[in-house]
């Protein structure tokens, strides 16, 4: 069942208990102790909402940030990619393969403050060797949903 | 001037869909259940593959009964899902769609006058594939109180010296009744005794909800008196690629290959090389699209309870079949009074039949948000009919 349940409200977390339930062929008890569980032991870390800002009045800057950085003894990548998620403004942290170490994605109102958070406070930690700032222009998918088209119904209206 | 058609395809009766169709095509904010193939694109990995052997210059003929290497996977895949084992050299062919199998198998299989037994509800091309093969259709009324599953009963209340075919199609459009192994025992035991062919269109196969399809055909005895029609458009969500198969003895296949080849050539190449693609490495698809299928039939299901709308419980295809006898209307005068007032088509149970008097068609090939709105409207037009 939790295999069903997050497959279904990691596309559509507004789904309501009941209908949860409905559609799984659950109780809604069942189902509602089994999203509990999730959320206390993290399996379920949040619910968010995907919003296309480009729809809206509020001016948004997303950028991807690759940092390569000195692991330190007994640490590993640990102590730095901490001290890199506590900035509100990182959206997220990963450890990446490959030729850089960290992945770091963040927003900010401005060219200007994203600049300004990558030299001010991402470059000057002593563990960091070098960055380089990708801006993203357009989002055409994101969270496995196309944002560009809205989706159109091409068939036939009745069919056999 | 003479008449230039034929009697056999003037007394042909139209579809009875086909009335609907036009009026819901004229209004512009209807919303639609109407229809019968599957909401999701074909799978990308699936499409690609078609555009690549479009790339490749692949653009010719295949053989008569299809590439090899299509009717190979076909093979494993039917051992696989029904465990019988077809030879993919003399016993599959690959169709345009499963409806030109079922055309060949009956024009290969019936002499004039040879009746051929259709339980309806059902599709509605048998009785006319059957007409113009020069058979006579013998129609069974499957009934709701059995869940809409033939009975051998039934059947033999049916059988003359005359009868030769038997079609069956489950999982059921329009009904979504199934038959499981039990009931299709009993009914391969009949056809055994009565000595009869079986036409099994198992196109919804796929689509099976509680518990696995059973094919008639891998009942002891069956498979040499059965042709199982399937193809890819509803578990694959390939209708518009118009590619289907039919397997069966060599018999019958041989001649079905003959027919299919003056009529037809070959089956669409692009199509049959995206179709292997679909059953090497589409497994999984079609477990997510039965995933979603099933979870909208559940919500359906409760929502007919909650409205107190008699709907037995389907076990396959993308249909439910709730009953309306309450309301005092004929199908049809419900979907149309449904439409004026709700704008919300729904396909009248009379269209696959006589017997579907009395019942609609809904289909759910259409996404959750989309079923939510129209059943809402369907909660209100109910409530008012009774309100009356």
């Amino acid at each position: 069942m939790r295999e069903k349940i997050l497959g279904i409200i990691e596309k559509n977390s507004k789904m309501d208990l009941k209908e949860l339930a409905i559609i799984l062929g659950e109780s809604e008890i069942d189902v509602a102790n089994e999203i509990a569980a999730m959320e206390a032991d993290g399996t379920i870390c949040g619910y968010h909402t995907l919003i296309d800002w480009e729809k809206t009045s509020i001016e948004k800057v997303s950028a991807l940030i690759e940092v390569r950085v000195t692991p330190q003894r007994g640490q590993g990548f640990d102590n730095i990619a901490e001290r890199i998620y506590k900035y509100p403004e990182v959206n997220s942290v990963y450890l990446m393969s490959g030729g850089y170490d960290l992945l770091v994605t963040l927003e900010g109102k401005t060219l200007k403050e994203v600049s300004s958070f990558v030299t001010n406070k991402l470059s000057t930690l002593e563990t960091v060797l070098s960055t380089t700032t990708h801006f993203i222009l357009k989002k055409y998918k994101d969270h496995g949903t196309i944002m560009a088209k809205k989706f159109e119904d091409t068939r036939l209206v009745v069919t056999p | 001037m003479r008449n230039p058609l034929s009697d056999k395809i003037t007394e042909v009766k139209p579809s009875g869909i086909r009335k609907f169709f036009d009026i819901v095509s004229e209004m512009k904010d209807a919303i639609s259940l109407g229809v019968g193939e599957p909401d999701f694109d074909t799978p990308w990995h699936i499409r690609e593959e078609g555009i690549y052997a479009l790339e490749k210059g692949r653009t010719f003929y295949t053989s008569n009964a299809g590439l090899k290497e299509l009717r190979e996977e076909i093979s494993k895949y039917i051992e696989k899902k029904q465990k019988v084992t077809y030879d993919p050299m003399k016993e599959i062919m690959v169709t345009v769609g499963g409806s030109e199998a079922i055309d060949m198998a009956l024009r290969c299989m019936l002499n004039p006058g040879d009746e051929v037994i259709i339980p309806e509800p059902c599709y509605v091309s048998y009785v006319p594939c059957t007409k113009m093969a020069d058979g006579v259709p013998v129609i069974i009324n499957l009934k709701n109180e059995n869940r809409f599953r033939l009975t051998a009963e039934e059947l033999l209340d049916a059988i003359t010296e005359k009868t030769k075919v038997l079609i069956l199609a489950f999982p059921n459009n329009p009904t979504g009744a199934i038959m499981e192994k039990e009931d299709l025992e009993k009914i391969a035991k009949v056809v055994i005794e009565k000595d009869l062919y079986v036409l099994s269109d198992e196109i919804y196969s796929e689509l099976t909800f509680t518990g696995e399809h059973v094919s008639i055909a891998s009942l002891p005895g069956m498979r040499e008196r059965t042709i199982m029609i399937n193809g890819f458009s509803k578990a694959f969500a390939m209708t518009g690629w118009r590619l289907g198969y039919a397997c069966g003895p060599e018999l019958i296949l041989k001649q079905m290959v003959k027919l299919h080849q003056f009529a037809i050539m070959c089956a669409p190449t692009t199509s049959q090389y995206a179709a292997v693609e679909a059953l090497r490495n589409g497994a999984e698809d079609v477990d997510m699209m039965r995933e979603a299928y099933n979870q909208r039939r559940r919500y359906l299901l409760h929502a007919f309870e909650e409205m107190g709308l008699p709907c037995f419980e389907p076990g396959g295809a993308f249909y439910v079949f709730p009953c309306i006898k309450e309301f005092g209307m004929t199908s049809e005068e419900f979907a149309l009074k449904f439409l004026e007032q709700q704008r919300v088509a729904v396909v009248p149970g009379t269209a696959f039949g006589d017997c579907g008097e009395g019942f609609l068609r809904i289909s759910y090939a259409y996404s959750l948000e989309d079923l939510k709105v129209a059943i809402g409207r369907l909660a209100d037009f109910v409530n008012s009919l009774r309100k009356q």
